[in-house]
């Protein structure tokens, strides 16, 4: 199993430390990962995103011209990524702020309003789990066991109350994805 | 009496310091730059330093210090010796870490580590030779030459508009907090240089002390680039240097301690 | 099997040279490699191995008194990007004019001048060829992975020590920033006095012994014949370094038409070209240095002798085909030398690779 992911959207989404928790839980499932960032000022209200590879087998590049799953938060990730999926790949996007939906008949599209569900939880921060808990849905790359023991890992001791309420999230992200539409049909 | 008579060990007054190698310094006659090397071997043989003193080398007239005074030491990179002195320094606590700097090296290109290492505080003397040019090169004009010096550069004297104005670097440093002890001094009379040896002494001490960075700036004569006899350098530095880098202590912030802390 | 973490590549720098028994580490901020000195600042090693951690006005306060503590004979390494290791060149020709060991990153950036913060390999002359000014060497090692981040510390300075010489670990913003899973090394304790004293008695500025000759660590000889001597005694080195020193892996180049020539980030790029060309029915192997210099010229002179060509892969307008050039010549081969790089901080995609090869070769 190898699985291609990027995750993209605004710096401050949480788009890098979703990545950071997904890469975690693949180690603690021992597989190899990579996390690979865009960085610097790119990061700065502009759009931030993070390549993840989760492989059984050991990961040859970092960088990849097209993706099994893209994640995508914003327009501008849209306009970038949607491209850069692969034929039967996977494409998984928050509505909000998408002012032009995705068009590829060639791919699975997956929708989930996480946005909205966040506010709704009282915590716009568990958006990224929100997420996240969605990706885990459609591809069960690592269990929700691992992810807990990756929040441990990758969370500050401090924040390990938090815990909960990220799995919480994550759980609620499997409850409300949407398929918007299916290339197997 | 005969000379066999008074050549005998119980009549010494004076004798070089063991730590002052058996080497003929390359400084011309009347140089300041023998005096003070002389100076700073004996107090390290006097206060017993001599395995525990590294020195770091400048670039300039001064560079070959290193094959005069026989202890351990770097040749540093032209002004980069505080750079220097703080790697070994910081690794080395225990050691007692000192440059020997002129004023092209100290002043100039290396003014930046020369602010940084004295406002960090590294534990270090810096002993720094002003005489206001570059003596290696060949007397350029260097950043402490005085209005008026005529130098190669300058050849018809430094000109504040064209030239910029001589830096009064020891000043600067006195008023950084890192700095425990910055002073002044002079080597041109018997008395001047028992002052600057007392002065290079208390820098010692406080490096020893860990009271931070010391600094001795000595105003020195370079009658070979001044294109002057020694004796009239010593009074041109006298009537010309004095008034625009007057001697003694900038900052002293030990001596109102008591002498001993028990 | 070592502590597993997932860490970026900067941050697997700091932990590496805590863990290998560093005694010092001086720094000034530069993008992409910060994390390196806010990791070692948040770590506060001095509270533990003992470890110094400075941070200096300027890279050339920085390599400077990395040459005053590699002179009395500690461990110290420093690490910077393009823009400061232009800075430090001065300080890195006086540290191997003086024949001190330490080691020196380069999280290399796009550059010329203050040029761009994404990853680029436009650095390889600088380290290779010398940077600074005089005939001198640097043994360099290039990681392709954040685990030989970890593992490139300690050899780094095992092989500075051996020749007291500069090493340099020559990097990029690609492996500096990205994270995977490392297998830290364990610690191993700093050397003590007497064993700095065994390694370095006889050269580094410990203090002068009684009845010993003192040591003077200096790049200064104004002598031309001594000088001309110590030049020779350099060369020697370099010579033996070439001889002793050299590594790469080769990953199919057995049955291999063409041969990709890559290190580093470029080189895992390549990886996955590799299994894209073969797919294709494309006989394409790589051939990965992990000393630039010593380069492999023996590997690449035997390659030459049974494949069509070569494709230097680099993040740079091409700088390291001179070498795969010199190495094919001096083997007396013929074989068709290409270059593909991108520039300006973009790293090159797997597909690119492979339509260059199929443009290039085919």
């Amino acid at each position: 199993m190898t699985e291609e992911i990027i995750i993209a959207g605004f710096g401050g989404q949480g788009v890098l430390s979703m990545g950071k928790i997904l890469a975690y839980s693949g180690i603690m499932e021992g597989k190899e990962v990579t996390w690979f960032p865009s960085y610097g000022p790119e990061m700065r209200g502009g759009t931030a995103n993070v390549t993840i590879i989760v492989s059984d087998v050991k990961i040859s590049s970092p960088v990849l011209h097209e993706y099994d799953t893209a994640i995508i938060l914003n327009q501008q990730s849209m306009d970038k990524f949607e491209k850069m999926i692969k034929p039967g790949g996977t494409l998984l996007y928050d509505p909000n702020g998408i002012i032009y939906p995705p068009k590829r008949k060639d791919i699975d599209i997956y929708m989930v309003e996480a946005t909205k569900t966040s506010v709704e939880m009282g915590n716009p921060k568990v958006f990224n789990m929100i997420v996240l808990g969605s990706f885990l849905k459609i591809k069960t790359v690592v269990t929700l066991d691992n992810v807990e023991k990756g929040l441990q890992k990758s969370l500050p001791e401090r924040y390990h109350d938090l815990i909960k309420l990220n799995i919480d999230a994550i759980k609620k992200g499997q409850e409300i994805i949407e398929v918007v539409y299916s290339c197997r049909n | 009496m005969e000379l066999i008579d008074i050549i005998k060990q119980e009549n010494i007054v004076y004798k070089k310091s063991k730590v002052l190698n058996d080497v003929v310094m390359h400084y011309c006659p009347g140089c300041s730059h023998g005096t003070v090397q002389k100076v700073i071997a004996e107090l390290i043989e006097e206060l017993d330093l001599q395995e525990r003193a590294i020195g770091v080398a400048p670039v300039g007239c001064s560079v070959f210090i290193y094959n005069y005074i026989e202890v351990d030491w770097q040749e540093a990179a032209h002004g980069r010796a505080p750079a220097v002195a703080t790697g070994i320094s910081r690794l080395n606590p225990d050691k007692f870490v000192f440059t020997y700097q002129g004023d092209g090296d100290l002043a100039s290109i290396g003014s930046g580590e020369t602010l940084h290492a004295c406002n960090r505080g590294e534990n270090i003397l810096i002993i720094f030779i002003n005489n206001g040019i570059y003596g290696m090169t060949g007397g350029q004009m260097a950043p402490t030459t005085i209005e008026g010096m005529v130098t190669s550069t300058t050849p018809f004297g430094r000109n504040a508009e064209l030239n910029g104005h001589p830096l009064k670097i020891t000043e600067l440093i006195a008023k950084l907090p890192g700095t425990s002890y910055v002073t002044r001094q002079s080597v041109h009379t018997a008395a001047a240089v028992r002052k600057c040896k007392k002065a290079i002494k208390k820098g010692i001490q406080n490096v020893l002390e860990k009271k931070g960075t010391s600094f001795v700036e000595v105003v020195s004569t370079c009658n070979s680039g001044w294109k002057m006899t020694p004796v009239a350098a010593n009074k041109w530095m006298e009537e010309n240097m004095f008034p625009f880098y007057p001697l003694g202590d900038l900052k002293d912030d030990i001596k109102d301690e008591p002498a001993s802390k028990n | 099997m070592g502590e597993l973490r997932l860490m970026k590549g900067n941050e697997v720098l700091a932990e590496a040279a805590i863990r290998c028994g560093c005694d010092g580490y001086f720094g000034y901020p530069i993008t992409p490699q910060s994390e390196v000195m806010e990791t070692l600042m948040a770590s506060e090693p001095w509270n533990t191995t003992g470890m110094v951690v400075l941070q200096a006005e300027s890279e050339v306060a920085v390599i400077n008194m990395v040459y005053g503590a590699a002179g009395s004979g500690k461990k110290v390494m420093a690490s910077s990007s393009g823009p400061g290791i232009s800075l430090m060149s001065e300080g890195i020709s006086y540290i191997a004019g003086a024949e001190l060991p330490c080691l020196i990153v380069n999280v290399q950036r796009g550059g010329p001048g203050l040029g761009t913060i994404q990853p680029s390999q436009a650095d390889y002359f600088q380290a290779v060829k010398g940077g600074g000014h005089g005939d001198y060497k640097m043994i360099v090692l290039a990681p392709a992975s954040v685990q030989e981040m970890n593992d490139f510390v300690d050899l780094g300075f095992e092989l500075a020590f051996k020749y007291r010489n500069p090493a340099m670990i020559l990097t990029d913003g690609a492996i500096g920033q990205m994270m995977e899973k490392v297998e830290l090394s364990d610690y191993k304790p700093r050397n003590t006095v007497d064993e700095i004293e065994k390694i370095a008695g006889n050269w580094a500025t410990t203090g002068k012994k009684p009845g010993n000759r003192r040591n003077v660590v200096t790049s200064l000889e104004l002598d031309s014949a001594r000088m001309e001597e110590n030049n020779l005694r350099f060369q020697q080195k370099y010579k033996k370094m070439e001889e002793e020193e050299c590594r790469f892996e080769e990953i199919l180049c057995s049955d291999a038409e063409y041969v990709i020539v890559a290190y580093g980030t470029s080189s895992r790029v390549c990886q996955k070209s590799l299994e894209i060309a073969r797919s294709k029915g494309f006989k394409v192997g790589l051939l990965r240095p992990i000393t630039l210099f010593p380069f492999p010229k023996k590997a690449i002179a035997k390659l030459a002798e049974k494949v069509k060509g070569f494709l230097s892969v680099e993040m740079n307008a091409g700088q390291m085909i001179e070498d795969i050039k010199m190495s094919v010549y001096e083997a007396g081969k013929n074989v068709r030398i290409e270059h593909f790089g991108r520039m300006g901080g973009i790293i090159p995609t797997p597909g690119e690779v492979v339509d260059e090869l199929e443009q290039k070769f085919s």
